[in-house]
């Protein structure tokens, strides 16, 4: 048996058939779910992917945090079904307080697209454990609003906690605060982070590497071997 | 609010003496009057403002038509061909069942008016072409070109459009993988926005723009409809109505990617469920366009109750309904069986869709407004029997002149120290400087298919997942070259173009061109226009190309000066794995570099003359296609056959740039020697066409320049990759921190 893991479409969605074909390619099977779903056809994990929800003319996020297929997911996201946010996914999560946090504009104002270099800081969290804590790797980056910004008593608890689960390398790309690419919750099965690992899990497509892959390896064994 | 009677068709017949504001609305008096004879009576004001719109230059080609005949006439047989000329794009056959429609637009004017709408909106109207032929898009490109770099105005037009462009492609999940970014002082008041795109679909697939089938019903969807874009028709409004109404309105569209997005998903949706017996979007002339064009392309006609048009403005008359171009609005065909499913799938995708017709079984468009009839004409004379003009044409008194002014006699660096110099200025020029300040603000992965994006020779979409098929796209367009001769410019940029398809590994298939000119009034632009139509479809025949498509844009002129004459030509290729293709950067030490072709003392139009000199003259790189083809052949064998690890076509700037270009990317520098027989400074910045550097892995020496030879392609080895030096022997060496700083830091420079 594999995992079932679903990807929402929301309006303005892009990523949804990328992030599906990067669950197939690491072997599990990915469940197309809707906005207006109002259940998640019991799915083991769920991803929020990147995109344009509803344009992104008000906050990013600040729509799709609203629709209906969001209901059971908080519910369940906080009894530990693992999410994992990226770029929209990851502004929608700030977006239900499901993870800390919020994105402004980045701070040179225009869109950014990238291979960006990152380090593994939380190889513990539901979608890491197939990294080492500490490990380099390269993702591509693509955003208009990924400024990470939090309050300091927000950002030193995470830091704390080791919360704090990937941070830009060598060039911070969006004037994000400490240099952080992305967050977990208290309990580690959800995840957000700006940068897209569905886009970096074949070597011919993309920037040419695959270490996006263990997002979707951890989360697969994680779920079989429960 | 007060009216005057509604000018139906009755109305137009009782009151033949009524003057209507044809010259305000751009048409010669000899239009006119000959819509008053294809009417037999004065026209309304409704069907003067088709009349007029559908018959303006943008829409009918009046006066570029009778060039544009050679790409039908001159087409090679090309089994690859199945949808041509005519259609809201071509469609070419790429094999495993799959079908690639493609085509490159032009969106100059609105987008010097208001560069970031009007770049947004170029893109929007590309895309909305391809899913009108029932492919899903897969990728965009954008070839531009700005005034002078160092310009005040470029600094408001380029990043505008540039974030244009990226806001709405981006927003759209189509990675932009391709393109060119030119500065020249000719385009400083016309920058050229020009706008592409691609789309896959299976050959059952295929929709076409026609309104067929008695009692079938014409369904409007997507955005409302708004007094965006309306032009001129505002001056009829006045007419109709008082002045109580907002009488100022844009210009330049406005655009919405997010409502584009959902009218591509809805689209697609209707499509999967074969619910669309024809389709057409709105673009320019918007709903006069769309219902003219499906109705005389189909077998029947079409009734359309106007006051049934969603609007965002209840003001708006029905002449501003017709000519309102807001954008994100398509228009499909549908049997009334299928209508409740169709409209099922637009609630969805919160896509607003509304019934306004249907197809009639006489051959007549007729167009209803408040229960009277205010238009009746046959649609084939609004969408395809427009004016057709013979412009006069003659070769400019100064193209001589400016032929004998020749490049070649130009001062060369007379010491290692001044090529050096040279070099150094030229890969940063802002033409030959990296353009990474740009194409990183566009989204280059999502879809997760690009194998290859700018900078890469040609962009590089994989469309199995399987088989690992793939297109690929390259766009080009020299307008020095094609300044100094027009019809052998225009066959460079086809050469170019194909040249760049072959060398990332991919078989170029089709064509499809956007051709910028200046005012095709004045008759040295007009023989500018002819030579470049001649030479581009005497090329394409000769290469076995065929042109699917295209676009025209005329009038790229501030008072006298017209723009360099600059016709942008897409090559679409395929390649059968992908993981086959050949990248530019180079890959491993050690690899041998062989330069292809023949290298002679051509630097007419060259970079080099511009960036050094600020000189243009003389006459361009000599064209031979027979020899492009070898070259391709040669290319796309040696990437099959896994004997080269990467090739970057030579072109403006010449072996130096590409060396550069190859050894950046690859973070691996290169030992240069100088081939017997060429000095130095030729070896470096000639531009001679027909040319490529190619890297070699030691092991495949012997097998490569055995099938170079045994095909008879000239082969020069010049060096190795090596070190982290560009080393030219015995001349200079530069280091690729130093290449690297020189070539990255102009654009941000000039920019921020």
């Amino acid at each position: 048996m594999t995992a079932r893991i679903g990807v929402v479409t929301f309006p303005g969605s892009l990523d949804d058939r990328d992030t599906q074909r990067a669950i197939r390619v690491a072997g599990a099977e990915p469940v197309a779910l809707w906005h207006k779903d109002k259940d998640l056809k019991q799915v083991d994990a769920v991803v929020l992917c990147g995109g344009f929800s509803y344009g992104d003319y008000l906050r990013a996020g600040a729509i799709a945090r609203f629709s209906p297929v969001m209901e059971p997911l908080l519910e369940q996201a906080k009894a530990g079904l693992p999410v994992l946010g990226i770029c929209n996914g990851f502004q929608i999560l700030t977006e239900a307080h499901l993870l800390p946090g919020t994105m402004l504009r980045n701070d040179h104002l225009h869109f950014i697209c990238r291979d960006q270099k990152l380090r593994v800081e939380n190889a513990g969290t539901a979608w890491t454990t197939d990294y080492s804590a500490g490990q380099e790797i390269h993702i591509p980056l693509k955003n208009n609003d990924g400024q990470y910004v939090a309050d300091a008593y927000t950002l030193d608890k995470l830091e704390a906690e080791g919360r704090v689960a990937f941070r830009y390398l060598d060039f911070n790309p969006n004037g994000s605060q400490r240099d952080i690419a992305g967050v977990s919750n208290e309990a580690g099965n959800v995840v957000g982070l700006m940068p897209h690992p569905e886009h970096a899990v074949e070597p011919l497509i993309g920037t040419g590497r695959t270490d996006g892959l263990p997002f979707f390896t951890s989360i697969l064994k994680k779920l079989v071997n429960a | 609010m007060s009216r005057t009677p509604l000018d139906t068709v009755e109305h137009a017949a009782a009151t033949p003496d009524v003057e209507l504001p044809w010259a305000e609305l751009g048409l010669k008096k000899d239009e006119y009057e000959r819509v008053v004879e294809i009417l037999g009576r004065r026209p309304t004001g409704a069907e003067l403002a088709m009349y007029s719109v559908m018959w303006s230059e943008h829409c009918s080609y009046k006066s570029s038509k009778v060039h544009l005949r050679q790409f039908g006439e001159k087409a090679p047989e090309s089994d690859a061909m199945l949808v041509g000329i005519g259609e809201n794009a071509g469609v070419v056959d790429v094999g495993q069942g799959y079908a690639v429609t493609f085509k490159v637009e032009s969106h100059n004017h609105p987008s010097y008016v208001e560069p970031y709408q009007g770049a947004a909106t170029g893109v929007g109207g590309i895309v909305r072409d391809i899913i009108a032929m029932g492919a899903r898009p897969v990728a965009v490109v954008d070839p531009l070109r700005f005034g002078a770099a160092d310009h005040p105005d470029t600094k408001r037009v380029l990043p505008g459009v540039v974030a244009g462009i990226g806001g709405y492609g981006n927003c759209l999940g189509l990675p932009n993988i391709g393109g060119e970014v030119v500065f020249d002082a000719c385009y400083q008041g016309n920058p050229l926005v020009n706008a592409g795109a691609i789309g896959v679909m299976r050959h059952e697939d295929i929709h076409l723009a026609k309104a067929s089938g008695a009692g079938n019903k014409v369904i409007l969807y997507g955005a409302r409809t708004g007094g965006d874009g309306i032009g001129g028709a505002s001056i009829l409004a006045s007419e109709t109505f008082d002045d109580a109404k907002p009488s100022k309105r844009p210009a330049v569209q406005v655009g919405d990617p997010f409502q584009e997005k959902l009218l591509i998903e809805c689209t697609l949706e209707a499509f999967q469920e074969k619910l669309v017996v024809g389709i057409q979007d709105l673009g320019a002339a918007g709903l006069s366009c769309a219902t003219s064009e499906l109705a005389s392309n189909g077998s029947g006609g079409m009734r359309v109750t106007l006051d049934d048009v969603p609007l965002r403005d209840s003001t708006l008359s029905p002449e501003e309904i017709l000519m309102s171009e807001s954008q994100e609005r398509m228009c499909a065909v549908v049997e009334p069986e299928k209508v409740d499913r169709f409209l099922e799938i637009c609630e969805k995708w919160d896509v607003i869709a509304t019934v306004i017709g249907e197809v009639t079984d006489g051959d007549r468009l007729e167009i209803y407004w408040h229960g009277g009839k205010i238009v009746d004409v046959d649609p084939r004379t609004v969408a395809h029997e427009g004016p057709v003009y013979e412009r006069p044409y003659a070769r400019p008194s100064w193209q001589d002149e400016l032929q004998a002014d020749d490049a070649n006699k130009l001062p060369r660096p007379a010491t290692s120290e001044e090529l050096k110099d040279q070099v150094l200025k030229l890969v940063g020029s802002p033409n030959q400087a990296s353009k990474s300040w740009i194409t990183s603000q566009y989204d280059h992965f999502v879809q997760g298919n690009t194998v290859l994006a700018q900078p890469e020779d040609s962009g590089m979409i994989r469309i199995d997942e399987e088989t690992g098929l793939g297109v690929a796209i390259a766009t080009d367009g020299n307008g020095r070259y094609a300044k100094l001769d027009p019809y052998h410019g225009a066959q460079l940029a086809l050469a170019e173009a194909y040249r760049n398809v072959a060398t990332t590994g991919a078989k170029p298939l089709a064509v499809s061109d956007c051709l910028n000119f200046g005012s095709p009034e004045d008759p040295a632009v007009m023989w500018q226009f002819a030579e470049a139509v001649r030479g581009l479809a005497d090329a394409c025949q000769q290469l076995g190309t065929p042109v699917t498509g295209g676009n025209v844009s005329l009038y790229n002129q501030t008072g006298e000066a017209a723009i360099h004459p600059t016709p942008v030509v897409a090559v679409l290729g395929v390649i059968d794995d992908v993981a086959r293709r050949t990248p530019v950067a180079f890959q491993e030490e050690g690899q041998l570099l062989y330069l292809l072709g023949d290298t002679r003392e051509e630097f007419g139009g060259s970079a080099w003359s511009q960036v050094v000199h600020d000189h243009l003259g003389g006459l361009p790189p000599k064209v031979d296609l027979e020899r492009e083809r070898l070259l391709a052949e040669i290319l796309i064998s040696a990437s099959r056959d896994g004997m080269i690890d990467s090739a970057h076509d030579l072109s403006d700037g010449g072996l130096i740039q590409a060396v550069v270009e190859s050894a950046l990317l690859g973070q691996k520098g290169a030992r240069l020697i100088v081939p017997d027989g060429l000095d130095a400074f030729t070896f470096l910045f000639s531009e001679s066409a027909g040319r490529a550097v190619v890297a070699v892995p030691r092991s495949e020496e012997v097998r490569f320049n055995d099938m170079c030879g045994a095909r008879g392609l000239p082969v020069t080895r010049i060096g190795v990759v090596d070190g982290d030096v560009v080393d030219v022997q015995g001349e200079f060496a530069l280091t690729l921190s130093e290449l690297r700083e020189t070539h990255e830091s102009t654009i941000p420079a000039l920019l921020k």
